[in-house]
């Protein structure tokens, strides 16, 4: 793991704009320890967004992108929808799928890389949005799990087809009225981390973007799990701003008065006895160098 | 009708793809001069023509050069450069300016520093670039931002091409190499070492 693949040549070194140099010199490519809080102080690899000022899913992007275990040896897919705007100004390999069609080309991804690349690790990772995940592509997602293909699955669960003005979607909650959406929904909002579970995802969690910690850990164990033992989903509440009426700095709080006890992103994590197994033995936790603060001593 | 020649523009907002107009591709060991199938050697002299009779002579290489990707990447970097200092010792008001990447940046990009493929008029009106030419840029990209040049401004591109060529460049080169981007610059050489560098401008 390093940068051997991101080297500007030498003659160009000096005209190339300066986010590019800041990535080949401060990106965290090729760290074993990446987390989100190298965001800030080191290149992230995501460079700008165009999602509206404010959305939680640029902020879960990002934290994201931090969290990946191995950036360079990565390939996300991506599916129509607002998260595609942001997939081009990544800096990681990446696919855009047809709408829904994400996890049958991840799949074929996947096999692809692991049968061209014997030797080397290629983690393959899904980023699409619930109407993606959920409702046009639900068949290919459930397949892909039913056939233990090894991928992570992360879907931005915002509720609703935001990119096309809010219609409903199956992870939209009951009785919710979207602008596109005016009768109400009618039923339940879909259990998809149940689904995920009984279709035989090895990790599954839910959770918002409040927590940057939070989001580190989910992502890490969903990729590493993915990597040797067999899908996992991680389901987040991004919520789209724009459409439940809220102003650009009310999403965070929209996500922690959603997560709390008995509400409907309140944390869930599920681990199967053999992903449990293979992290403890080869991923074991992260210890954390804790700084010894000084008291000082007053007289 | 009139056969449809390749031609600096500005020609229309929406000009047409030069290949759903008739105009092919060269085979290995030719070029095309305004859409005319030529021999390699002839579209490297009209090349070395149009880069030493510019105002403002500018490369504009793309990722896949920028990087040093493989060892060819790199070999083809040092011809680019080289091509570069010999049009710079020639006229220094030549450019050298890179295509980064291929995405939409928001909200525009800085014409000074880059070119985008996505308006590459920017880059050549700010500039005031009347020869251009393009290597390392993939193909759909450098088709699609050369027919945007054409429709829009009044440059003159040539393309560099290390596949089969780019019918929208008014100069194409195929198969690539770091030897071809080297006999370019000798080419250049050669005619500025002549002195006929000076009246040279080609008929369109
Ligand atoms: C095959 C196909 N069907 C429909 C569309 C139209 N479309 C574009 S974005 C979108 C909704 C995306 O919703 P979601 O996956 O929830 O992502 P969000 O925008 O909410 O993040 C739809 C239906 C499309 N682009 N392609
Ligand atoms: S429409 Fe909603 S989900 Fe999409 S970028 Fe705007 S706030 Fe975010
Ligand atoms: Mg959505």
């Amino acid at each position: 793991m390093d940068k051997e693949k991101i080297k500007i040549n030498p003659e160009f070194y000096d005209i190339m704009p300066v986010e590019y140099q800041e990535l080949v010199e401060n990106a965290t490519y090729g760290k074993e320890d990446r987390g989100w809080k190298d965001v800030g102080s080191s290149k992230e690899l995501i460079e700008e967004h165009s999602l509206c000022a404010g959305c939680p899913e640029s902020i879960a992007f990002r934290h994201i992108l931090a969290s990946l275990p191995n950036p360079e040896e990565t390939v996300m897919v991506g599916s129509t929808g607002c998260t595609s705007l942001v997939f081009p100004h990544i800096a990681l390999h990446n696919i855009h799928s047809l709408f829904g069609n994400q996890n049958a080309v991840a799949s074929g991804l996947k096999r692809a890389l692991a049968y061209r690349f014997p030797d080397k690790i290629k983690d393959v990772v899904v980023l699409a949005g619930d109407g993606a995940t959920v409702d046009i592509g639900l068949d290919m997602t459930l397949q892909s799990w039913f056939r233990q293909e090894k991928f992570a699955t992360i879907c931005f669960d915002n509720e609703l087809y935001a990119n096309t003005g809010g219609q409903e979607s199956g992870l939209m909650q009951k009785g919710f009225v979207g602008k596109m959406a005016p009768a109400g929904k009618q039923f339940e909002k879909v259990d998809m981390p149940g689904l995920a579970k009984t279709s035989g995802c090895h990790y599954v969690a839910m959770l918002t973007s409040s927590k940057p910690n939070r989001v580190e850990k989910v992502i890490r164990n969903a990729v590493l799990i993915a990597r040797e033992i067999g899908p996992t989903y991680v389901q987040i509440y991004t919520p789209c701003i724009l459409e439940i009426g809220k102003q650009m700095m009310e999403g965070l709080q929209e996500m922690r008065d959603s997560e709390g006890p008995g509400q409907r992103f309140e944390y869930q994590e599920f681990i199967t006895d053999e992903a449990k197994a293979y992290m403890e033995a080869k991923h074991p936790k992260k210890k954390r160098k804790k700084k010894r603060v000084e008291e000082k001593k007053v007289d | 009708m009139e056969k449809y020649r390749v031609l600096p523009g500005p020609e229309a907002f929406l000009p047409p793809a030069a290949a759903c107009a008739g105009v092919v591709l060269p085979d290995p060991g030719q070029g095309h001069i305004h859409g005319e199938i030529v021999p390699e050697d002839a579209a490297m002299e009209e090349a070395a023509k149009r880069f030493l009779s510019a105002k403002v002579p500018t490369i504009f290489p793309g990722p896949l050069v920028l990087w040093g990707w493989n060892e060819n990447a790199e070999q083809k970097a040092t011809a680019i450069k080289a091509l570069y200092d010999v049009l710079k010792s020639h006229n220094n008001g030549a450019l050298l300016i890179p295509m980064p990447d291929y995405r939409p940046k928001y909200p525009k990009i800085d014409p000074e520093i880059e070119i985008n493929p996505n308006h590459p008029n920017l880059t050549i009106w700010h500039n005031k670039i009347d020869v251009c030419m393009f290597v390392g840029v993939h193909c759909h990209q450098a088709n699609m931002s050369l027919k945007i040049i054409r429709g829009g401004t009044s440059c003159y591109t040539i393309a560099m091409c290390a596949q089969a060529g780019h019918e929208d460049a008014m100069i194409t080169f195929r198969d690539a190499t770091p030897e071809k981007i080297m006999k370019l610059v000798d080419a250049v050489k050669r005619l500025k070492d002549s002195g006929a560098s000076n009246d040279v401008r080609g008929t369109a």
